[in-house]
This record gives C-alpha cells, sequence and structure tokens, in this order.
C-alpha cells in the first residue's frame, strides 16, 4: 500500500516537473495581478498597506484556481486513473497524495514569492507573519477542498468555469478569516483565534475531502 | 468453478438501454468473445465487469462473491486494457510501465523492462516520451501489462488489437494462448475476427433503437 502510495507521489513530482510551462502559469499570474495594483491604486504607502493582505489572497485563491484543473484532468484523460482505481490501492489516499503533489507544486511556490509581494505592498513585518501563517494553513484547504470540484467535473468538455462558479463561495469564509488576521496583526492584536478557525477548517477538509475526491472520481467515471 | 460471473447485467445510457438481462459465466481457460455492433455496450459491459462503472440492474460475481465486496482480490488477478491506454503522455515507457508495476505490486527490475520492451519491438524507444511515440507503438507499451502482471488470472481487453500491426497482432495472439493454456482466463472485445486457434465462447450484444 505504501509502495503504491509513494510510487504515485514520486510519478506526480516527475510529471509535475516536466511539464514546467503549465506550473509557471499560475506563478506568473499571481505575480503580475499583484505587481500591477501599485500602479493601479497608486502608490501611497497607506493605501497599499490597506489592501494588501486582501489582494494577495484574492490572487492565491484565483491563481489557485488557474491551476487547479490540472489536477486529475491528465490522468482521467490518458486512463491513469482507470488503472490506479483497478490497482486496488485505496482511493481517498492516493486523493490525499496527489493533492499534496499538487500543493507541493503549484501552492508553495507562491507561498515562497510572498516575501516580495509583501514589500511591492507595503506590509509591515507582523503583517507579513500573520500573512505567511493564513496562507501556510489557508492554501491546502484550497487544493482539498478544491479537488473535490475538480474531481465532479473533471469528466466534463470545459468544466473550468463551472468549477470557478462550484467553488469561489466556498473560499469566501476562508478568505474573510484570512484577511482578518491580517489586519489584527496590522492593529497589533493576537490573531490566534482566526488562525485556529482555518486550521480547524483545515482538520475538517483533511476529514473528510479525501473521500468526497475519491467518490466524485468514481462518479466522474462511469 | 465460474470465475467471473454477471447475472441480469442492464446498462442505461442517456435514457437509452444498451443492453438488459445479459447473463454469462466464464471459467479457467476460458475465451469470451464480446460481440456487437458499434454502440450495442460492449466497452460499457467491460467498464460494468472491472467495477469501474455499475450496472443499471444485475452484479457481477467473481468467484460466487460480489465485486465489490472481493475488490482487492479481484483487482489483483484482474489486467484491465481499456480504450484509454492509462499511459501518462509525458512520461517514457520505462517510466509508465515502472509506476504500473510499483502501483500492482509487481517486482519487475529495469532490465526485465528493457528486454520486455525489446520482445515487444521498442528497441531504443524506451527513453522517448509516450507522445512522441506512434499509435500502434503506445498501445504496444501499454500491452506490455500482460507480460508484467504474471500471475492475473483473468484479463479483460477492449479492442486490444486497434493500431497493432501484423506482428504486433501475432505477438498478442500468443501470448493470450499462452495465459489460456496456463489457467487464465480472457474477455475480449474486437472488430477484427478473433482468429485464434482457441475454442472461443461468444457473447452477443445486439444493438438496440
Amino acid at each position: 500500500m505504501t509502495a503504491s502510495l509513494l510510487a504515485v507521489f514520486k510519478r506526480d513530482l516527475a510529471l509535475a516537473f516536466r511539464q514546467r510551462a503549465e506550473l509557471l502559469q499560475p506563478m506568473m499570474f499571481f505575480v503580475l495581478v499583484i505587481s500591477l495594483f501599485p500602479l493601479g491604486v497608486g502608490p501611497g504607502p497607506e493605501i497599499l498597506q490597506k489592501i494588501g493582505p486582501g489582494v494577495i489572497w484574492v490572487a492565491a485563491i484565483l491563481s489557485s484556481l488557474l491551476g487547479m484543473e490540472r489536477l486529475f484532468r491528465d490522468d482521467f484523460q490518458d486512463g491513469t486513473l482507470e488503472q490506479i482505481m483497478l490497482s486496488g490501492a485505496s482511493m481517498p489516499l492516493v486523493c490525499v497524495v496527489k493533492v499534496a503533489v499538487h500543493w507541493l507544486a503549484s501552492i508553495v511556490p507562491l507561498i515562497l514569492l510572498s516575501p516580495l509581494l509583501g514589500l511591492f505592498l507595503n506590509l509591515t513585518l507582523e503583517m507579513y507573519w500573520a500573512l505567511l501563517a493564513t496562507l501556510l494553513v489557508g492554501t491546502p484547504l484550497l487544493s482539498l477542498v478544491g479537488a473535490v470540484a475538480v474531481g465532479l467535473t473533471v469528466g466534463l468538455q470545459k468544466g473550468g468555469v463551472l468549477l470557478a462558479l462550484l467553488l469561489l463561495p466556498v473560499f469566501v469564509p476562508l478568505l474573510i478569516f484570512a484577511t482578518a488576521a491580517v489586519e489584527a496583526a496590522s492593529l497589533q492584536i493576537s490573531y490566534s483565534a482566526h488562525l485556529g478557525l482555518i486550521g480547524a477548517m483545515l482538520l475538517f477538509a483533511l476529514a473528510l475531502a479525501p473521500m468526497a475526491i475519491a467518490y466524485a472520481l468514481k462518479v466522474s467515471q462511469s | 468453478m465460474a470465475l467471473l460471473r454477471g447475472q441480469n447485467l442492464g446498462c442505461v445510457k442517456q435514457d437509452r438501454t444498451l443492453f438488459e438481462m445479459v447473463n454469462f459465466s466464464i471459467e479457467p481457460s476460458q475465451l469470451l468473445y464480446v460481440r456487437g455492433q458499434n454502440g450495442a455496450g460492449k466497452t460499457s459491459l467491460l467498464r460494468i465487469l472491472v467495477g469501474l462503472s455499475d450496472p443499471a440492474a444485475g452484479h457481477v460475481e467473481y468467484k460466487h462473491q460480489d465485486i465489490h465486496t472481493v475488490s482487492e482480490q479481484y483487482f489483483q488477478d484482474l489486467v484491465y486494457f481499456g480504450h484509454k491506454l492509462g499511459l501518462s503522455l509525458n512520461l517514457n515507457a520505462i517510466e509508465n510501465l515502472q509506476f504500473w508495476c510499483q502501483l500492482n505490486q509487481v517486482n519487475c527490475t529495469e532490465t526485465e523492462l528493457f528486454e520486455l520492451l525489446a520482445e515487444l519491438g521498442l528497441v531504443g524507444l524506451e527513453d522517448v516520451p509516450v507522445s512522441q511515440l506512434s499509435a500502434g507503438q503506445q498501445r504496444r507499451v501499454a500491452l506490455a501489462r500482460l507480460w508484467l502482471k504474471t500471475d492475473a488470472k483473468l484479463w479483460i481487453l477492449d479492442e486490444p488489437f486497434t493500431a497493432l500491426d501484423v506482428q504486433g497482432i501475432a505477438l498478442l495472439r500468443n501470448k493470450m494462448i499462452q495465459h489460456l493454456s496456463e489457467g487464465g482466463a480472457i474477455i475480449i472485445t474486437s472488430h477484427q475476427t478473433l482468429d485464434v486457434d482457441y475454442p472461443t465462447s461468444e457473447l452477443l450484444l445486439e444493438y438496440r433503437i
């Protein structure tokens, strides 16, 4: 069992790095959106600091949506997913591994870029730490919940728009709590409650999403 | 003892009944040839047999137990070759097969894989991305699974001869006969005549309007 999970992990990682262009696309989007904001709203440090956390989070959500479809699309189309299902490997665990690789390959680079973008938007150090914490806890939640919707729409032609419509309402609470946490950090008050709530959502998703993803993929097969 | 048995199977796609009340059973060393026109539901039937989709009616039994209750044993004994090849186009043949072996707990060294690919007429193409191989060569890579999983008891093959050349077809026919003579069972669909030197039972699916 662990052998097959490890095989999925290694294969997905190899595939991700072989498709670098697709990997770079969400990253470029993320950087472009955020670097355009100071030009658009004017370089006033106070305004930038006020809108900064929101801008980074909205950009992170949109760019993760951009790369989300990749999660199961190729495997579904070339039949690898069928072969994985017929190998007897536990599908929920395989889904967790696939989501983890997707997060590592397409979201972690965004998080690594965020200090630079924090500078663009004149975030204070406290705000930056809060932002980093919310990104670290919040983005796995994006990937897990997103994967359920990807699983459901993978069999459809042009499921991309539907995917965004399905997911954006679900991501709203996360966006609110995450930006509220950074806001709290800018006022130098504790943001652990916000972070705790996001963490609770993540744990909840971690417990239920794998089953839901596996079921969604099974439904898409028939 | 029946290896695989379908009882009263029915399949409905988009409000059209493809087939209903299909009964069959297959025993070790038996070759079952599923025939029917385009759209008669052959692929749908095979997907139901391997458990990828659920039948609208009836159930499938492996060794007299429902396939969903003995899925672990069933998947271990099964090789499914479907319309989609199950090869990642960005990986090469060796990587694809290694992944499949690890997934199915088949022990196979890299040297053995190279030898197998040579036997399948793919010398020198081992480390070329599968996307750059021809359709027939891609099928040969996918068919290598039949050689790799030596302890499989049941092969379910959906149009395996498509895009293969004469040598490829002969290779596959010989392998099928070897599998049958070793006690394995095969369920196959094909638009070419099977032409294997082996007693064949047939299941005819009628195209229904």
